[in-house]
């Protein structure tokens, strides 16, 4: 059954937007694919190689940009973005990698937080080509999301297999021994140098196709929007845990409930305090209501740090300990 | 000349007070060998709470000190004890859960400072804000120019507290060798709490002596946050000598990058200088002076 | 045939020398014992021939190539194999999985490498423990994993930093016959030991040293008569009572 589960999900994917043809739900579905491909990434270079970024941002909006620029710039497809997007985030990672794994310790965690920061103030300040804060803006291709989400879903399943055959691999045996011990890794003719390398160039390659994808689909980019270290670099480490550091199926997980946490958060608790507010009459709620729209960054930091408090394997990590806490009367009966 | 003596003047002021952020972060660093991403936040929620004292209770900012380091002591501490130490007992993969427990914390700061405070810029109007005096050419802010001495000597009572207490000992002892000091009878788990309350404390100083000359928005805890770590990776991971040093240099980078560049670069010489550090220099000024 | 030699190996620690001028020659085939009191600069000397951190001066030559400026991973490519004092086994993967990972060193897929893997660890019999996770195996069975792992690299020579260490007597001597087989293999053997009874009935021939420097080489018997060996040890009792 176990064996069988990935066709099943990837069935239900596939028929998703015959069955389900509310354009919400499509679009919501779609930035799941996304997510899906970034979480992919981050877990490559974190879950399994144990080099956490916090900058996937850099990687996002590189490949963003590309898309966009070819279209504003060169007048070409924005399709385009997506053979070009994946290249030019590497370019990014590959200079940045190089100068930071050769220290170890907090230098890359740190050094992503910054490459973050200094790709975003590249996108403002040089208005010549990036438009600066007034973003770049193109015509969608299709009206409807049908193509988009075959698309993303396409991507998405790439991902997921990419990750699972390069951990099936030498590279990922290497992957793990650098994350477990690196001086090990090294003694049994690691380079960990030039596997971390490998490593990050994979998961900024995913992450940059996966910021094509998000220009083409939403049409509008600007620095705020593809560089932001909250709605891009921590969601990302989000799906990435609350899904389940170091395994496949985990960012699968984690896109779908940190889709749905940042719908819920955004739309005010899927505007029950709004309908409340109108249900009621009261203008207190109608101002909470508000607020709440407005903090979804609040309900993500709290997230974070539950998150890590309790979940910090994420739900496939710690799915034992989830049974185990919601069941404990069959864990008892297993073991003794 | 004029400018580039004023430029100097204006640096080392200001490196005065990133040395005492840096220094904060460096002792944090130091003890639990994390990066505290929440450093700049932190710094921001004693912002508040100064402004707060001086709107409501129109307490002077430099009589705000005294709320606003106990304040942030006691807020550092309870940060460490239910947030950060039960990671320490947490099987996991990832090494840098703590540091996303900052990053986490600091959301929460921020965010929570909007709620209550909205997000329109404050500031703290006071007779010697806009006070200036002059040595030859060369004009002082007379706030910065308190704030630097205050930074100075506050900078002076941490080293005297960590070379010459027994909390500061401790302190010096778990930063060394955490396996070793648990041996000599150190209790590890209180002296992270009483270290991030110290970091927390010195940042609260140093967000209090900007008060008087700088304006205050919720989201000024990340450009902050970056600071601290970069005056920290100059310094070279922990070493609170090589905080005040990281500290000046950014202060000057920073002064002379706005003179003689351009303001809008202002956020990114930090960043430049973090290049170069990792590519020239890792291992920051600890590896050049072995302090 | 002489497979590996060190040449006025130097090692400076801030003013501190851990290691001053060590000389050592060894022959193919053969397991050579490298002993000295606690501190005298064994591991340093370990660590400098597979590059963790670089020598002051001197050289190191491997099948007469020159080695010294090899990184760490070159060094296992070369075929030297190390264990750790201070084991460090991959953690959170099965014992099985530790073993795949360095048998990568030699092989390119995953089959041979796990063929490669399952064969090195029938050999040195921690078969029956492949499926555990690393981490939850007991000290003797670590220190074995330490030595299946550098096993899987195929080594022509093999440093030993401590195997014995820690181990109870049933332990030390199947520690000490899988030694015997590994060099019946035709692995050379560096080893570096505390325990008296280890190295003098294994070692073909000893270099004894402290403070980093050479106080005594030759056959076990030689060594262990040696005035300055017994001097460095007993002084090294007496500082402890």
């Amino acid at each position: 059954m176990k064996k069988y589960a990935p066709f099943l999900l990837l069935f239900i994917l596939i028929i998703f937007p015959l069955v389900i043809q509310n354009s919400y739900y499509q679009h919501l579905m779609i930035l799941v694919l996304m997510w899906v491909v970034i979480g992919s990434g981050w877990n490559m270079i974190a879950g399994y190689t144990g080099q956490v970024s916090f900058g996937d941002a850099a990687f996002f909006g590189t490949g963003a940009y590309t898309a966009g620029l070819i279209a504003s710039k060169l007048g070409l497809s924005a399709w385009w973005g997506m053979a070009f997007g994946g290249f030019t985030a590497m370019a990014v990672a590959f200079p940045f990698g190089w100068i930071c794994f050769r220290l170890r310790g907090a230098y890359f965690a740190l050094a992503s937080l910054a490459l973050n920061e200094i790709c975003r103030h590249i996108a403002t300040i040089w208005e010549d080509l990036t438009e600066g804060m007034v973003g770049i803006l193109i015509m969608p291709s299709f009206l409807s999301k049908i193509p988009y989400y075959y698309i993303a879903l396409a991507l998405a399943v790439m991902s997921v297999l990419m990750v699972q055959i390069v951990m099936n691999s030498k590279w990922g045996y290497y992957f793990l021994s650098i994350r477990e011990d690196q001086d090990a890794a090294e003694s049994l003719g690691i380079n960990t140098h030039h596997y971390k390398m490998i490593s990050l160039n994979i998961a900024a390659f995913l992450t940059g196709m996966a910021g094509s994808l998000f220009m083409n689909y939403m049409g509008f980019i600007d620095p705020e929007v593809v560089f932001s270290l909250h709605d891009i670099s921590i969601m990302a480490i989000l799906v990435g845990i609350v899904g389940g550091v170091g395994t496949i199926y985990g960012p699968v997980v984690g896109a779908f409930v940190m889709v749905a946490v940042h719908e819920f958060f955004r739309t005010g608790f899927f505007g029950f305090f709004k309908g409340l507010a109108a249900l009621t009459g009261s203008e207190h709620l109608t101002v909470a209501a508000k607020y709440i729209g407005q903090a979804h960054v609040l309900g993500f930091g709290i997230l974070v740090v539950v998150v890590i408090l309790v979940l910090p394997n994420g739900i496939v990590g710690d799915w034992g300990k989830i049974i185990r806490k919601v069941i404990p009367m069959k864990t008892k009966g297993v073991t003794t | 000349m004029e400018v580039f003596l004023q430029t100097l003047v204006a640096g080392i002021l200001k490196g005065g007070l990133y040395s005492l952020i840096g220094m904060g972060m460096s002792l944090i660093m130091g003890v639990m060998k994390i990066i505290n991403l929440a450093h700049g936040q932190l710094m921001m929620v004693a912002m508040y709470i100064t402004f707060a004292c001086f709107h409501f209770l129109g307490l002077d900012p430099y009589l705000g000190l005294f709320i606003a380091m106990p304040a942030l002591f006691l807020l550092g501490c309870l940060i460490q004890k239910y947030t950060l130490n039960p990671l320490m007992e947490v099987e996991t993969i990832l090494p840098e859960n703590q540091v996303l427990m900052t990053v986490g914390i600091g959301m929460v700061l921020t965010e929570i400072a909007r709620f209550i405070f909205t997000s329109d810029y404050k500031s703290v109007q006071t007779s010697y804000s806009g006070a200036t005096f002059f040595i030859g050419e060369t004009s002082f802010s007379v706030a910065l120019v308190i704030a630097f001495f205050i930074a100075v000597l506050f900078t002076l009572i941490m080293f005297w507290f960590l070379l010459k207490t027994d909390i500061g000992r401790s302190i010096r002892a778990t930063a060394q060798d955490k396996d070793a000091a648990l041996l000599m009878g150190v209790n590890a788990k209180r002296i992270t709490i009483i270290t991030f309350g110290l970091g927390s404390a010195l940042v609260a100083a140093a967000g209090t002596l900007l008060m008087p000359i700088y304006y205050l928005f919720p989201d000024i805890g990340g450009p902050f946050t970056r600071k601290a770590f970069v005056i920290t990776i100059l310094g070279g991971l922990g070493s609170t000598v090589g905080a005040i040093f990281g500290g000046v240099t950014l202060g000057l980078a920073e002064a002379f990058g706005a003179t003689y560049i351009g303001m809008a670069f202002d956020d990114m010489i930090g960043l430049i200088i973090f290049i170069l550090v990792l590519l020239f220099l890792p291992g920051g000024f600890k590896r050049l002076t072995k302090i | 045939m002489i497979i590996f030699k060190v040449e006025n190996l130097v090692k400076y620690f801030g003013g501190l020398a851990a290691v001053n001028n060590v000389s050592f020659e060894v022959q193919k085939g053969e397991i050579f014992g490298l002993i000295g009191p606690n501190g005298s600069g064994k591991t340093t000397i370990f660590n400098l021939i597979s590059s963790y951190f670089p020598v002051t001066s001197g050289r190191i030559y491997f099948k007469d190539q020159d080695i010294t400026a090899f990184k760490t991973h070159k060094i296992c490519k070369a075929g030297i194999g190390r264990t750790f004092q201070v084991v460090k086994p991959l953690g959170r993967l099965s014992v099985l999985d530790n073993v795949i990972a360095a048998a990568f060193a030699r092989v390119q897929t995953k089959h041979e490498a796990r063929d490669l893997a399952l064969e090195t660890l029938e050999f040195c019999g921690l078969a029956h423990r492949k499926e555990i996770l690393a981490k939850s195996l007991p000290i003797g069975e670590r220190k074995r994993l330490e030595i299946t792992r550098a096993m899987a690299t195929k080594p022509e020579l093999l440093l030993l930093d401590e195997t014995a260490a820690g181990l109870n007597p049933s332990e030390l001597d199947t520690a000490i016959d899988l030694i015997l087989k590994i060099q019946d293999r035709g692995v050379t053997i560096i080893i570096v030991e505390h325990i008296m009874k280890v190295i003098m009935t294994i070692s073909d021939r000893i270099h004894a040293i402290n403070f980093g420097q050479t106080i005594a080489h030759g056959s076990p018997e030689e060594v262990a008569n040696d005035p300055a060996v017994i001097e460095a040890y007993l002084g090294e009792e007496y500082a402890h009572r």
